[in-house]
């Protein structure tokens, strides 16, 4: 079938995969002492691509997306079967991927061991990947960005350095593999049930189907559980986490700080899309089903996290914790009284104001956690799990530059003034749960945020303490070269100024 | 009287910035003009404020900062923050000009002082706050800054009891849990009303929500504030908090950190969710009570051989907040007057003893009860004056501003408002007053077993050559303290001239 293709919708796409190429053969014909350059490159293709976003912003894309790959030719007003769309969504999270993968590639460093040609390749590939997620609007369409983004994922995490007695990147990177791999079959195996229910892949589609028939089914139960599933590995939603701490830890820093954003904003870009669209008539089911994951997911790793002595660790269970915020405004199937289940939205700038909750958190959150995975990086990434936390005593007094923007992400991060863009992302959510009547779910979360309170201000703490008397040699690096300067730099401008003035991440 | 209100936020804002640039040496003195600037600005309130207009929120500002969450930037007072609004001022003024040269020694007087003044701004933004969830951020904003204060200035407990570090995390831990539930009771609010703004919630007094929810709304916005307050049995975390804080940090903790709760209480537990108060009222009153005889016992109970005078003042508040809480639970305008009243009241004279208590660690390096000697009277005349000034004081003698509060609780007991069990709120009364023989008891007994007994006492043998009467930098911020206690004694119309009306219409009546 001959399809029109609109190219402005998916630059951004384009632009990155054909920046992927072009790392790989510049890299073919760069000498060996100037390949550290090509992390510059990687860069200006990032920075091109968040031109294009910015571009199909200004083009009004926001109020009126852009379809393309539809199955019926000519114009498009229906979002009906159709595969892709440029609108606020999409945007949204595109461009906090590529803002993402911008900071983590200026956080790799040059003494980092890598081939630098085939790590920003890879970058580059898996975030093609993430942006095809974001824009998806079928099954195929998400698997397929899904499969784009993890393949290269696993070469990434290899890149670990071996040490001996703990968690090498091989290994790291076979867990992962095994995982993702066992995942995504179960994940198909749903999509394949769904599809036999409905009889179509595209979310919209489905969406009518569902809404017009009105089939339950526990065959259709059991697909969208299924599916989930998928995504739930990616977010490290319990009980998909286990891989979490442990890649993380075997990964580069770089590479973690990628996975903890990145891969998993796509992540939940793909389970809101599902959710909300193709499987929005039967959130009222799935509703119970994520705020149990939710509550599970938040106390798991906040729990976890309390012992954790090491900085990636820490940072790892962390962002499970994190994540099981973000899932709480999923579980909202009422607003104020009102059933959303009922109200047909096929538009993914449309889906309401819980789901806006969720985007902003994954927005202040990704600025915070690049900002503490970046300092950590910068002077720890050298060291075992990013250094003990007792390293980074009295951090204040040796590098200020690096504790106080630390200090920052870290209580953003919790949620206390002066880091008021973590708060205003707790009170997101909370309302969100609160207009959804969830009262349950929101008091589990502010006993959680109380704990995560705990290690996190632990962390900062340590940071602002007077050095002990038995000068302990803090193994931390002291210089910093310009990029991870950079990218710090750049995490801690987006969280002020998104602690004074959030509100473009509520759109 | 806008512009003040942003100047008072702004001030201490533009000393942080100033700190900043500065050199080292300069920190503190920057910190206590800054602080006494901004007093003297709250100051031009008393002449600038409408009296007549009492009952009305004055100097409002009103600015849309994030339309998503519906929070607005909205500023104003009435007659209830006015005098909390100056009392923080004072209290934070006088930390500031106190802490000038303890700084200056050691070569953290910058991060100290930058400390207070963030500090400040979180306890003027709560008190001039008119939107619910501005009201939640400057409540959030002192938790900060006073976990630094304590886990980095404090003492450890002498006796083996919390370390600083495990004080101050106990603090900030309780008092989180305390504000996150707060803020769940508050978006409970805005869920059945659809606005944060706390002057129409409080012209609306409660109506567009069912009795339930405003009883959930209220179990949640209390819980708050009773850790803040702090009401039994949730004040666990304050006589640590207060035994391991610096002076200063003691200070402006008791001072008006507590005054946050009980504000929180008259304004958005009676004024907005009246029913949610009605309904749980009984039981407020009844752990008021409780409250207070628990904390007079607890104070006895540190008179004996390594009692800390710290802890003791820490209990004492325990026992003066239960006041407050029962006059809050009375629901009448003259319980509410009182609470109000005693909450100024114990902001002064608890900030006193705090710092005279402040004065025997630095002489003395210890707070203990009996290693601080005897017979102060001898030794440091005017020091023991002032001791035995503020215990009588703290007891509630008629003619200083101890006595005007207990005593309009004890009369708003007396008389509950509508649907209240008056046999019960008797009950109450009686057990308070018996709170307040005991309070009497221990109070007393401090004064004589630090300011009478002789010079020669053999107990002495080791201080005396610490003894120092009272330093010019002390006479400028503790005399302050001493005369608004008076003042407000003999003149109780200071404090209820602007609170009356207010309160009246907190309460629901239409100004």
């Amino acid at each position: 079938m001959n399809q029109s293709i609109d190219y402005a919708a998916i630059m951004p796409v384009l632009i990155v995969a054909l920046g992927a190429l072009g790392v790989l053969l510049t890299d073919l014909f760069t000498r060996d002492e100037r390949k550290s350059d090509l992390a510059w490159l990687t860069v200006a293709v990032l920075v091109i691509g968040l031109f294009a976003e910015l571009g199909l912003w200004i083009g009004g894309v926001a109020t009126k997306p852009r379809l393309t790959f539809c199955t019926t030719p000519g114009v498009h007003h229906s979002v009906l079967g159709c595969s892709y769309s440029a609108d606020s969504f999409s945007l949204t999270i595109q461009t906090l991927l590529l803002g993402g993968t911008l900071l983590t590639v200026l956080m790799a460093p040059r003494r980092f061991k890598v081939p630098f040609g085939e790590y920003h390749f890879l970058v580059l590939c898996s975030l093609t990947g993430a942006l095809v997620m974001a824009g998806a609007r079928d099954f195929i369409t998400m698997t397929v960005g899904l499969e784009t983004l993890s393949l290269p994922a696993y070469a990434l995490v290899g890149f670990g350095r071996k040490r001996t007695g703990e968690v090498t990147g091989a290994e790291a990177a076979l867990k992962f593999f095994l995982m993702s791999v066992a995942s995504t079959a179960v994940m198909l195996f749903g999509i394949s049930l769904v599809y036999g229910v409905t009889g179509s892949v595209y979310f919209a589609d489905m969406q009518a189907v569902l809404h017009l028939s009105g089939y339950h089914a526990s065959i259709l139960t059991t697909g969208m559980v299924l599916t989930l599933a998928g995504f739930a590995f990616k977010v490290s939603a319990v009980p998909f986490h286990f891989w979490t701490p442990e890649v993380y830890s075997g990964a580069p820093v770089p590479v973690a700080a990628y996975l903890s954003v990145v891969s998993k904003t796509a992540g939940f870009a793909g389970l809101i899309l599902t959710l909300e669209i193709a499987f929005r008539t039967e959130i009222h089911n799935l509703g119970t089903l994520i705020a149990i994951l939710a509550a599970i997911t938040m106390t798991l790793g906040n729990v976890v996290a309390l012992r954790q002595r090491s900085a990636v660790r820490l940072l790892a269970w962390s962002t499970i914790g994190q994540a099981g915020y973000v899932l709480v405004p999923l579980a909202v199937t009422k607003w104020n009284g009102v059933d959303l289940g009922s109200t047909p939205v096929t538009q993914a700038g449309d889906l309401g104001p819980a789901v806006t909750a969720s985007v902003a958190y994954l927005v202040f959150y990704a600025a915070m956690n690049l900002g503490a995975f970046g300092v950590v990086s910068a002077i720890g990434g050298n060291l075992r799990l990013g250094g003990d936390l007792a390293d980074y005593r009295s951090l204040s007094s040796r590098q200020p530059r690096a504790a106080w923007p630390l200090g920052l992400f870290l209580l953003c991060l919790a949620g206390l003034p002066p880091g008021l863009m973590g708060l205003f992302a707790k009170v997101a959510v909370f309302r969100a749960v609160i207009s959804g009547g969830l009262t349950w779910l929101a008091i589990v979360m502010a006993i959680n945020v109380v704990i995560a309170l705990f290690y996190y201000l632990r962390w900062a703490a340590v940071l602002f303490a007077p050095a002990t008397s038995t000068e302990h040699r803090s193994a931390l690096s002291r210089s910093v070269p310009l990029g991870p300067r950079l990218a710090v730099g750049l995490a801690l401008v987006i969280t002020v100024f998104f602690s004074l003035y959030p509100a473009p991440a509520f759109r | 009287v806008s512009a003040i209100l942003v100047l008072l936020l702004a001030i201490p804002a533009a000393g942080l910035l100033a700190l900043y640039v500065a050199p080292r040496e300069l920190a503190s003195r920057i910190g206590a003009a800054a602080g006494v600037l901004t007093f003297l600005v709250s100051l031009l309130l008393l002449p600038l404020f409408d009296y007549s207009a009492g009952v009305s929120f004055q100097g409002q500002i009103n600015l849309s900062w994030i339309q998503a969450l519906d929070l607005r930037f909205h500023l104003g007072i009435d007659g209830v923050s006015l005098p909390l609004l100056l009392l923080t001022t004072l209290l934070t003024a006088l930390c500031l000009i106190y802490s000038v040269r303890t700084t200056t020694r050691d070569g953290r007087g910058r991060a100290f002082t930058a400390l207070l003044l963030t500090l400040e701004i979180g306890m003027v933004g709560t008190f001039v706050s008119l939107d619910l969830l501005l009201f939640f951020i400057f409540f959030e904003l002192v938790l900060i800054p006073m976990y630094g204060l304590i886990s980095h200035w404090g003492s450890d407990d002498s006796h083996g009891g919390a370390t600083k570090q495990q004080s101050a995390t106990k603090f900030i831990l309780y008092t989180l849990l305390g504000s996150a539930l707060m803020l769940l009771g508050f978006l409970v609010i805005h869920a059945k009303t659809g606005t944060f703004d706390m002057v129409l919630l409080q012209q609306r007094h409660g109506l567009g929500m069912t009795a339930g929810a405003q009883g959930l709304a209220f179990v949640l916005v209390g819980l708050g504030f009773a850790i803040k307050t702090p009401m039994f049995p949730l004040h666990t975390w304050l006589p640590d908090a207060h035994t391991s804080a610096p002076t200063v940090g003691s200070v402006l903790l008791a001072g008006v950190l507590l005054k946050m709760g009980t504000y929180g209480f008259i304004r958005v537990g009676v004024g907005e969710i009246p029913q949610g108060l009605h309904h749980y009222a009984v039981a407020l009153g009844a752990f008021g009570v409780v409250g207070i005889v628990y904390g007079s016992l607890a104070c006895l109970g540190q008179l004996r051989a390594d009692g800390d005078l710290k802890r003791l003042i820490a209990y004492s508040s325990v026992g003066h907040m239960g006041f407050t809480l029962l006059g809050i639970a009375s629901m009448t305008q003259v319980g509410i007057d009182g609470a109000l009243y005693a909450s100024v009241a114990h902001g002064l004279i608890t900030g006193l003893l705090f710092f005279l208590v402040g004065g025997f660690k630095e002489r003395y390096g210890t707070t203990d009860l009996f290693a601080i000697g005897r017979g102060f009277y001898g030794r440091s005349r005017r020091y023991g004056a002032l001791v035995a000034f503020a215990a009588v004081a703290s007891l509630g003698l008629p003619g200083l501003a101890g006595f005007w509060g207990e005593l309009y609780v004890l009369i708003g007991a007396a008389r509950p408002g509508l649907g209240l069990s008056g046999a019960a709120f008797h009950i109450y009364m009686a057990i308070a007053g018996i709170g307040m023989v005991l309070t009497a008891a221990y109070l007393l007994l401090v004064v004589r077993r630090v300011c009478m007994g002789l010079v020669t006492d053999p107990a002495n043998a080791d201080v005396l050559e610490h003894d120092r009467d009272l330093t010019p930098r002390e006479w400028i911020a503790w005399l302050p303290l001493a005369a608004g206690t008076l003042l407000a004694g003999l003149w109780p119309a200071v404090v209820l001239a602007a609170a009356d009306p207010a309160v009246h219409t907190v309460l629901g009546a239409r100004g």
